[in-house]
């Protein structure tokens, strides 16, 4: 690991969790058992927040972004797209040196992991996880196949809508997480337990990756993009801090 | 009025039950996409403390043990020194400080093989306790919860953020249980009796 991210100091926005989805959301059933009851203790950050792990280049295979050859060599079956984007924090800068990752269903809607057991076959081809570590302006690309939309257990007949789950690290651990990108125009998208944990519309909206023709490359690939917005750090000089930090 | 021009952080969603394939394909049975799974250990050979293993499940509120969660962990350095963005200097160079860990997948269990991280201030330069800083997610977790194992046998009570939890009673669930010469048990709790402490922070 080389530090990236040696600027990157003050305290963190608080999160607004009225925005994000609450804990306990019985329409999404696993979350019923699966959120605490008790009141978070809420305090400011701390160094244990504000600091955070790094990651180089280095440690990147040349396909690692590439989910459409980065199985076996060959190719996977499915829509190509692009998936691209910006990482930036609260205040609009590019976050950069940090680590994305995804991990999708083959464009069945298969995933590749012995606890789906969905009707829709393996792509052979297709494995279903990358990773890229954001550029000097907070930008990040992928290549992969549009995944498929597949039935989970939930009410009788829930479906997922087509979907990308994302990993992103900031520059401190308080900045930690995990969200999934939905695609424009799918129809699934407003019947989903999992979007509508989410309260209000504008929160679902930042979710939904416009097509971009604009990045698309004619007979190659369509593209869609899709940014990313982490907790911001506070810039005042004015800070009680008494240890000289 | 002028607008204020902050933007909102991007909106959480649950990990889901799949949530290996991206952060531990190896550990799955998907190798060759990557070399090794990312966060393997926070210290390598020569990392400087008293070296620790601490051994948990997570349950939910029904009292099952989550056999899909994912725990990250991230410390300091035995001088209470965070590698990487940490104003005060350099940490040891064997400590990276973080870990990915998932639990068993047939017995829900999880190990974290570290060392014991020193004292770091809170911002008012106050010490707290020795701890390592959490962040769980799995399905049915909407957003990643914020967590902290702290220590048996450590001057606890004097720490800032363990004051602040008005339950005193609740900050026993914080603190990992000594089972051996170096070994700890910490058991998180979702949910119900007994609930694991979580922050907003």
């Amino acid at each position: 690991m080389t530090l990236s991210n040696t600027i990157d100091r003050g305290p963190l926005y608080f999160r607004d969790r009225d925005w994000h989805p609450p804990a306990y959301t019985p329409g999404y059933k696993t979350s019923m058992t699966r959120a605490p009851f008790r009141p978070l203790v809420a305090l400011g950050s701390t160094l244990s927040e504000e600091t955070g792990p790094a990651f180089g280049q280095s440690m990147l295979g040349e396909l690692d972004n590439n989910l459409i050859l980065n199985f076996t060599g060959d190719p996977a079956i499915g829509e190509r797209i692009i998936v691209h984007g910006k990482v930036m924090d609260e205040n609009g800068r590019g976050v950069p040196g940090v680590l994305v990752e995804i991990w999708q269903a083959n464009a069945g809607g298969r995933y590749r992991h012995k606890k789906d057991s969905y009707a829709a076959p393996l792509d052979p081809n297709f494995g279903g996880c990358g990773r890229t570590i954001t550029r000097p302006d907070g930008s990040y690309e992928f290549l992969t196949v549009r995944p498929g939309a597949y039935p989970w257990p939930n009410r009788v007949n829930d479906w997922r809508p087509m979907h990308i789950h994302l990993s992103i690290f900031g520059s401190g651990f308080g900045q930690r997480l995990i969200t999934q990108m939905y695609f424009e125009g799918d129809p699934l998208i407003q019947r989903c337990p999992i979007v509508k944990t989410i309260g209000q519309q504008k929160a679902i909206d930042v979710l939904v990756a416009p097509l971009d023709m604009n990045r698309a490359i004619p007979m190659d690939c369509l593209a869609y993009k899709f940014d990313v917005v982490l907790r911001g750090r506070r810039q005042s000089f004015f800070e009680n801090r008494k240890e000289g930090l | 009025m002028q607008e204020l021009e902050y933007l909102k952080e991007t909106t959480s969603q649950t990990a889901g039950p799949y949530v290996h394939i991206g952060l531990t394909p190896n550990k799955l049975g998907i190798p060759g996409i990557y070399p090794v799974d990312l966060g393997e250990s926070p210290i390598s050979e020569g990392a400087k403390g008293e070296r620790i293993t601490i051994t948990g499940t997570v349950r939910d509120g029904a009292g099952m043990i989550l056999r899909d969660a994912l725990i990250e962990s991230w410390q300091a350095d035995a001088d209470g020194i965070y590698p990487g963005n940490d104003p005060r200097g350099a940490a040891d160079p064997n400590v990276s400080g973080w870990a990915r860990i998932i639990a068993d997948f047939d017995s829900g269990e999880w190990t974290l093989k570290t060392i014991k991280p020193g004292r770091v201030p809170f911002p008012d330069g106050r010490l707290m306790a020795p701890h390592i800083a959490l962040w769980v997610v799995a399905r049915g977790i909407n957003l990643g919860l914020q967590t902290r194992i702290y220590f048996e046998g450590e001057d606890n009570d004097s720490c800032p953020v363990l004051q602040r939890i008005e339950f005193r009673e609740r900050v026993n669930t914080l603190i990992a249980r000594k089972t051996g010469e170096g070994e700890y048990r910490f058991d998180i709790i979702l949910q119900g009796e007994d609930e694991t402490v979580f922050f907003d922070m």
